[in-house]
C-alpha cells in the first residue's frame, strides 16, 4: 500500500508537472519536502513500478495513428499463454491480454493494433493469423471515441 | 498539426524518462539545442493544443491497489448519447469507444476495490436499463506499450 506521502506525490504528478525551471522544487515546497527528496521519491516509485512511465502522455490519434483495431482471437484456454506471448512479439501489436470466455463470447486473446489505415490493420491481423494458426478472429475498429482520460487516483 | 522539427525532438525526449534532475527543461534544451525558456514555452503550447495530454506520471493501477476491467455493452444506435453520458460520468471510466460490433460500446473501468467496481457496474445497469454487460478482466497481460515515436514506428516499452 502507499504511504500518505506517496499518495500526495501521486496527486501532484497526476495534475501535471508545473512548467517552471525547477518543477521538483515547486512540488517540494507544496509538500514540505526538499527538491532532492521529491526527486528521490519519484525515482523510488519508478523502481517499484508504481509509476509505469514518467513523461508526456500524447494524443496519438493526432499523430497519424488513425486506425486502432482491437482484434479478438478465439484461442482455447490451454493454449492462451503460448499464443498470447507469440502475438505480443509482433511489432505492430501494442497491447496483448488474455481475458475469460463468456457465454456467446469465445474470444480469449485481445490484441490492439495501431495502423495508418484499416487495411493495414487487416493485413497485420491476417499475418498474425497465418503465423499462429488462429483462424477464428474478429477486428473491432473504433468508430468513435466517447471518452479518453487519465485516471485520477485518490480523489474522494 | 503545427509541429516542427524542434517540437518533435522535444516530444521524443519527454515521452519516456523525463529527466529527474534539478533543472530538467535545461537538460532537454541542451540536447535539442535551444534555450530553456523556449523548451518551456513550446511544451506549454503543445499542452494548450492538446498534443500533450499530460506531463507527469503514468501509474500502474494494479500496484496502486486499483482493479480494472474491460466492459462491452449492446446499445441501440438511438440510445448512444444517453447511455454514454451515464457511463462516462464515472471518473473510473477512463476510455470509452464505439466499435463496429454487436457489442458496440467498449469501456474500461477502474475502481479502488472489487466491491466498488461491482457497485459501479450495477449502477450502470440500473441507470441505463441495459442488463447485459460483457465483463472481461485481464487474466494475463502479455504486452502493454504506451509510447509512440514520431516516425511512425512504435517503440518498445514493456513486454
Amino acid at each position: 500500500m502507499l504511504t500518505e506521502l506517496e499518495i500526495k506525490i501521486v496527486k501532484e504528478l497526476q495534475s501535471g508537472l508545473p512548467l517552471v525551471k525547477r518543477p521538483y522544487r515547486q512540488i517540494g515546497q507544496k509538500l514540505g519536502l526538499s527538491e532532492q527528496q521529491v526527486m528521490d521519491k519519484i525515482k523510488e516509485m519508478i523502481e517499484r513500478g508504481l509509476i509505469r512511465r514518467f513523461g508526456a502522455a500524447l494524443r496519438h490519434q493526432d499523430l497519424g495513428y488513425t486506425a486502432n483495431a482491437m482484434v479478438v482471437w478465439d484461442v482455447p484456454e490451454e493454449r492462451a499463454v503460448t499464443v498470447g506471448k507469440q502475438m505480443a512479439r509482433f511489432r505492430e501489436v501494442t497491447h496483448c491480454y488474455q481475458r475469460p470466455r463468456r457465454p456467446g463470447w469465445p474470444y480469449t486473446i485481445f490484441t490492439v493494433l495501431h495502423g495508418q489505415t484499416r487495411q493495414e490493420c487487416e493485413r497485420v491481423a491476417a499475418k498474425i493469423a497465418r503465423e499462429t494458426g488462429v483462424q477464428n478472429y474478429q477486428l473491432l475498429f473504433s468508430t468513435k471515441e466517447l471518452k479518453k482520460s487519465s485516471m485520477e487516483y485518490f480523489i474522494d | 498539426m503545427g509541429m516542427d522539427k524542434v517540437d518533435k525532438k522535444i516530444l521524443q525526449l519527454i515521452q519516456t524518462n523525463f529527466p529527474i534532475v534539478s533543472k530538467p527543461f535545461q537538460q532537454i534544451a541542451e540536447s535539442v539545442g535551444v534555450s530553456e525558456e523556449e523548451v518551456l514555452a513550446r511544451i506549454g503550447e503543445m499542452q494548450k493544443k492538446g498534443i500533450i495530454r499530460r506531463l507527469g506520471g503514468l501509474f500502474d493501477s494494479r500496484k496502486m491497489g486499483y482493479t480494472g476491467i474491460l466492459c462491452a455493452m449492446r446499445v441501440p444506435q438511438t440510445d448512444i448519447d444517453r447511455v454514454s453520458a451515464i457511463v462516462n460520468a464515472y471518473p473510473g471510466v477512463t476510455h470509452n469507444y464505439l466499435r463496429n460490433h454487436d457489442y458496440n460500446m467498449w469501456f474500461t473501468l477502474l475502481a479502488e476495490s472489487e466491491k466498488k467496481l461491482n457497485e459501479v457496474l450495477n449502477e450502470i445497469k440500473l441507470k441505463t436499463g441495459i442488463d447485459d454487460i460483457l465483463q472481461l478482466p485481464a487474466v494475463n497481460v502479455f504486452k502493454v506499450r504506451v509510447n509512440f515515436n514520431l516516425s511512425g514506428v512504435p517503440q518498445r516499452d514493456v513486454d
